[in-house]
């Protein structure tokens, strides 16, 4: 037989993963396209906004609720700081504690998740109707209420930090512990679900026949299938807890000031719209904006992923 | 309501045209690109005549069933050509207009029938819902008109059955009410998709017969689609063999099964020729002794069951569902451990339970699933799926293990360039193979095939049977085949477990099973396999009802 001298670089060489990511990204509906093109301007500003800004985040540069000119496009606030620039920092902090608290509750939520469905049993049974308490209480309710306990100052004491951090610092670590937790329950459902629809499948059994480990069987056989829903979710996590955030903060319990944050600038500038400024709807409108966006990005990656197609 | 849509009262004519189809032409599409499925073919039917359609997987034969009643699955376009009945362009025809013929006049049956009723549902009113809503007759009409074709088709206790949900009625008497459904308005022309596949032989029989009696009594035009060619014999008066949407040969039933002319025709015979000549040994590999198994403690699901299986040898074990076979697999395997009795491998006693028994009695186990499908991770290459086994039994890597990859693909005729496809870039047949070269790989003592041929089509079943039984000759693997084809077991086993509900009625030598005397459950399983005989059904019935009065 020929087999025995075959020479292995003969084999034809698959499309890398940048190759097929390049194709795909060509393919991409106008939507799609338009999701990340704004997506990109967003993290480009986030990550450079003390370069682009004209001013610094809290730098009173002129008369309180001074309109629009050309030193200040979009006008000052209530105590003269630059909108124009407040809202490039607003998009570092909302978005950037959004990224961290969806990074949480995907890492808690997904990895419980996987578990109990892999291993069923009391833990699922358990760790299920934990969820379900916790999914039956509205999330802004519930974090209004949580936040009012300040559960990092007890995580302080615990680990005798006291006075490490500023006040400022905590409230941010507070809300992200807060929406992480509340959010993973979400991602824990999802998890579970889709990695059970998995976990009876032959290829599954096949596996624990060989032998493997649960190690192997969770992170070979079961992520790689339910990745592609996980990842979508994670874009529409990422606008519910960044909407959830913006929210908080227009109530007054999220981020605090001088932080620049888009809710806050909104409830900061709101009296202004009786007077037909359009000062408040510009935070508005980038946080509308971001979350079409992520929507039209992740609703053009399931299609793509789950195989749907248009009924024709 | 035009006239020409009501359910014909006027007198059917035997032997008029009923549906005619002409150079039609049907594209699918798929990857972006418009494929033809159907490229021109005629096909006539005459009222009270009943076509079957034969052909693989992708023949085109549903597209060609579901477009003679006017409609074509969702991707699908009629490009050229027209199909007519009674009269009527249903090419051309108005979604309102196909809707009130659908259901009144053309009827379709499909494939599974637990699918296609609504379990919310009782019986009576989904199976009177067409007749109601299309107005033929009134509710007590329709009922009392039900139970009388309930009647016709043999269900039991044809006057209450109607009150029951889906789940509460057997797969057979399903498929049987769902006819009865299909009849309610006494259509000129019912459309059957493959009805009886995913039913026990010994289920098929009875559903076959009913359906046959009720097509002749109402002088109904039927089309029957169908992958097993002794199944349409029984059915048709003609038949069409289609091959990736052409028309392959067309003939009266009689003369096609005397005398097919096409090479393609003779070769969907051949898989009942091919037959191995069994060998007898006393050198048992695995035992299994007096072994009970339950789901969950409550219902046994294996009775005492002892079964002995010769090395190097094929046992096949057959049984219809619910008689244990898989179960039986699942107790060797150790997924469900035994309440009762033991399982031996060579000599000693086998752990009953997946995590006490070492890699090594891992490896010299194998499985083979009925599904490639689901049987190979749809995100691991052709790489990962054959190498996993190399690496993690014996510890091969790198060149060493893509040098055994493809000296395993080779095993099973598959070249090299298969090494990095994904399961979902091959054909059924080739994933089964890719199935076999995994459970290959670990160089197994035994590998258990579970239905392993069941999902395929009849040549590439040939194909994968040949292959198993070559690769028995070369590597001298045992194999415990598990199926409920006659067909199957009679091409590859030495000798032959009959179960029937958890229990082993027989084992022996296939030729001792497959021979009188038999066992009362074996002559009823090994009866109930359709023959290439178009008369097999009607002599079956009338030796049945002569050994019964």
């Amino acid at each position: 037989m020929t087999t025995e001298n075959v020479d292995i670089r003969s084999v034809r060489t698959r499309r890398s993963f940048m190759q097929n990511a390049w194709r795909a990204l060509k393919s991409a509906p106008p939507s799609a396209i338009f999701g990340m093109t704004v997506i990109a301007v967003y993290v480009l500003c986030a990550i450079f906004a003390p370069l682009i800004a004209p001013y610094g985040e809290a730098e009173v540069v002129g008369k309180a609720y001074a309109p629009a000119s050309a030193q200040n496009w979009f006008g000052l606030d209530q105590i003269g700081r630059d909108v124009f620039s407040r809202v490039l920092y607003g998009a570092r902090n909302t978005m950037g504690i959004a990224f961290l608290t969806v990074c949480i509750s995907f890492t808690l939520g997904g990895l419980l998740g996987i578990y109990a469905a892999v291993t069923r049993g009391i833990l699922d049974q358990v760790l299920s109707r934990i969820v379900d308490v916790f999914m039956s209480i509205p999330v802004l309710i519930f974090a209004l209420m949580l936040l009012a306990m300040r559960p990092f100052d007890a995580v302080e004491n615990w680990f005798g930090l006291h006075g490490t951090f500023s006040q400022g610092v905590k409230t941010i670590l507070n809300l992200i512990f807060i929406l992480a937790v509340l959010d993973s329950t979400r991602v824990f459902r999802l998890a579970r679900n889709t990695a059970l629809s998995v976990a009876v499948q032959d290829f599954v059994e096949a596996a624990r026949l060989r032998g493997e480990g649960l190690r192997w069987v969770v992170l070979r056989e079961i992520v790689p299938n339910i990745l592609p829903p996980l990842i979508a979710e994670f874009g529409l996590r990422f606008s519910f807890v960044f909407l959830t955030i913006a929210a908080l903060s227009f109530l007054g319990v999220g981020i605090q000031p001088p932080t620049a944050d888009w809710g806050s600038m909104v409830a900061e500038s709101k009296t202004l719209i009786t007077f037909g400024r359009p000062q408040p709807l510009i935070p508005a409108a980038a946080i509308a904006l971001l979350t079409v966006a992520v929507n039209f990005v992740v609703d053009w990656f399931l299609h793509k992923t789950s195989g749907l197609r248009d009924d024709k | 309501m035009t006239s020409d849509v009501k359910p014909a009262d006027k007198s059917r004519v035997k032997g008029s045209t009923l549906v005619e189809i002409k150079g039609l032409k049907i594209d699918g599409y798929s990857d972006d690109k418009w494929h033809p499925i159907i490229k021109g073919l005629d096909l006539t039917l005459k009222r009270g005549e009943v076509i079957g359609l034969i052909g693989e997987s992708g023949a085109g034969k549903s597209t060609l069933g579901l477009a003679a009643m006017g409609y074509t699955k969702p991707g699908c376009k009629i490009t050229a050509g027209s199909v007519t009945f009674d009269g009527i362009d249903l090419v051309n025809a108005s979604q309102d207009r196909l809707r009130e013929l659908w259901g009144s006049r053309i009827s379709y049956v499909a494939q599974s029938a637990s699918a296609s009723f609504n379990p919310a549902h009782k019986l009576m009113e989904q199976v009177t819902e067409s007749a109601l809503n299309h107005g033929v007759m009134d509710k007590a009409a329709a009922e009392a008109d039900a139970k009388d074709l309930f009647k016709r088709l043999q269900l039991p206790n044809p006057d209450t059955i109607g009150g029951r949900y889906p789940h509460q009625v057997s797969g057979g008497q399903l498929q049987r009410a769902m006819t009865a459904m299909a009849m309610s308005c006494r259509p000129d022309l019912i459309i059957f998709d493959e009805p009886t596949t995913a039913l026990d032989v010994t289920t098929q029989v009875e559903v076959l017969a009913a359906m046959r009696r009720i097509v002749e009594e109402f002088n109904t035009a039927a089309i029957y689609i169908t992958h097993d060619l002794a199944v349409v014999a029984q059915m048709a008066h003609r038949i069409m063999v289609l091959r990736y949407g052409n028309l392959v040969e067309e003939a009266e039933t009689r003369a096609m099964l005397k005398a097919p002319t096409q090479d393609y025709t003779k070769s969907l015979w051949a898989v009942r020729k091919l037959e191995k000549k069994e060998e007898k040994s006393d050198d048992i590999a695995l035992s299994v002794s007096n072994v009970d198994a339950s789901y969950s403690g409550v219902v046994k699901v294996l009775d005492n069951v002892t079964v002995r299986i010769p090395r190097g040898k094929t046992v096949a074990v057959v049984g219809e569902s619910g008689s244990g076979k898989s179960t039986l697999a699942r107790a060797i395997t150790g997924l469900l451990p035994p309440s009762k009795g033991r399982i031996s491998f060579n000599g000693k006693d086998l752990p009953a339970r997946l995590q006490d028994r070492d890699r090594d009695t891992l490896r010299r186990i194998q499985m083979i699933y009925q599904s490639a499908d689901t049987a190979l991770n749809p995100r691991q290459t052709v790489r990962d799926i054959i190498g996993r086994p190399l690496e993690f039994y014996l510890g091969l890597t790198g060149a060493e293990k893509d040098r055994r990859i493809v000296k395993l693909l080779d095993a099973i005729e598959l070249n090299e360039d298969f090494i990095d496809r994904y399961p979902g870039e091959m054909s059924g047949g080739q994933k089964q193979r890719i199935s076999i070269a995994r459970a290959l790989a670990a160089e197994p003592e035994i590998i258990i095939c579970d239905e392993v041929t069941s999902a395929l089509d009849q040549i590439v079943q040939e194909e994968i049977l040949k292959l198993l039984m070559k690769l028995q000759k070369e590597t001298k693997v045992t194999y415990l085949f598990i199926t409920h084809d006659i067909a199957t077991v009679r091409a590859i086993s030495d000798e032959i477990v009959v179960m029937y509900k958890g229990k082993v009625v027989q084992q022996g030598l296939k030729s001792d099973v497959l021979n009188p005397p038999y066992p009362a459950y074996t002559e009823l399983l090994l009866s109930s396999v359709p023959q290439m005989d178009p008369d097999w059904l009607t002599t079956l019935l009338r030796k049945r009802s002569g050994a019964a009065a």
